[in-house]
């Protein structure tokens, strides 16, 4: 299984911005064991969500070569609860322009044109601020099983920049 | 319009507070952003981030807070700066005030030049530069 917390990119500039869909679900597991009795989208997952969201932003800038790493969570404010049924729209945007370093994001979410949430994060190319940790292992962020994923996931002008993972 | 040195810290302060989570007071000229404010090593990364988009500037990587010194064996010797190496940090941070530091040039020291006052002169000569 794959920790993925965003169902559908809706919308794609590259190195510019990315809107991905989250519909939440009761059948949904963590829902009921988050507060028994009253079911929510847990906020860290939405963090989780909106660091794909960018994550997949960032890493197309120099083709999923680079290891995107969640740095930091700069900034994290909650406004609303999201319950079953609603559908979260993750809307990222990078500040400025995605560095060779790595790169500031600027997010909200929203349900139904409510704002539940305004996230900033930063992303650290990881083989660019020290030296690489796994020297010839690939790429472990976006390694095959995501590449093959953004695929599936009719991303395909987005993966075939990819490496494949049949090579 | 040129901003005083002032409006400058103010900007820098503000940037500062935001990527550090630190209070407006203890943004002073003479603190230090990793030993005084906390700054752990991506949060110059967040602060350089900052800096461009407040000012408006372009901060090429390494030119506010040089990162490839150290890794030179010419430059560092039993955890001391060299000749060589004290002369390519004080060609690398202009700004900074290394008349202490110079005595007894500790690798490990280095990161207590990056003051407040070092990254206002650095935006000041940036904004200055990209006028004239």
């Amino acid at each position: 299984m794959r920790w993925i917390w965003i169902d559908r990119f809706v919308e794609f500039e590259r190195g510019r911005r990315a809107v991905a869909l989250k519909c939440v679900s009761l059948a949904e597991e963590h829902l009921h064991d988050h507060v028994p009795g009253f079911p929510v989208h847990p906020p860290t997952l939405m963090i989780e969500g909106m660091a794909q969201t960018a994550g997949v932003l960032v890493g197309d800038v120099f083709d999923f070569e680079e290891k995107v790493i969640l740095a930091k969570v700069t900034r994290a404010t909650f406004h609303r609860h999201v319950r079953p049924g609603d559908r979260l729209r993750f809307e990222a945007e990078v500040q400025g322009e995605v560095r060779h370093e790595g790169a500031a994001i600027t997010g909200t979410i929203t349900s139904n044109g409510n704002l539940v949430a305004e996230i900033e994060l930063l992303f650290a190319h990881l083989d660019q601020s020290r030296e690489p940790v796994e020297p010839g292992e690939g790429n472990f962020v976006f390694n095959e099983d995501f590449i093959r994923l953004l695929r599936m996931r009719q991303l395909r002008d987005l993966a075939s920049d990819a490496p494949s993972p049949d090579t | 319009m040129a901003l005083s040195r002032d409006e400058i810290m103010e900007k820098v302060r503000e940037a500062l507070v935001d990527a550090l989570g630190v209070d407006e007071d203890e943004v002073t000229p003479e603190a230090r952003i990793g030993g005084d404010l906390g700054a752990e090593s991506i949060d110059y990364l967040d602060i350089v981030f900052r800096l461009e988009k407040a000012f408006n500037i372009k901060i090429p990587r390494g030119d506010l807070f040089p990162d490839n010194i150290l890794s030179s064996d010419e430059f560092v010797q039993d955890g001391k700066l060299t000749e060589k190496g004290l002369a390519e940090l004080k060609a690398r941070l202009p700004y900074a005030d290394l008349s202490q530091f110079e005595q007894n040039p500790n690798v490990q020291d280095i990161a207590d030049l990056f003051t407040v006052d070092m990254i206002v002169g650095y935006v000041e000569s940036k904004l200055g530069g990209e006028e004239g």
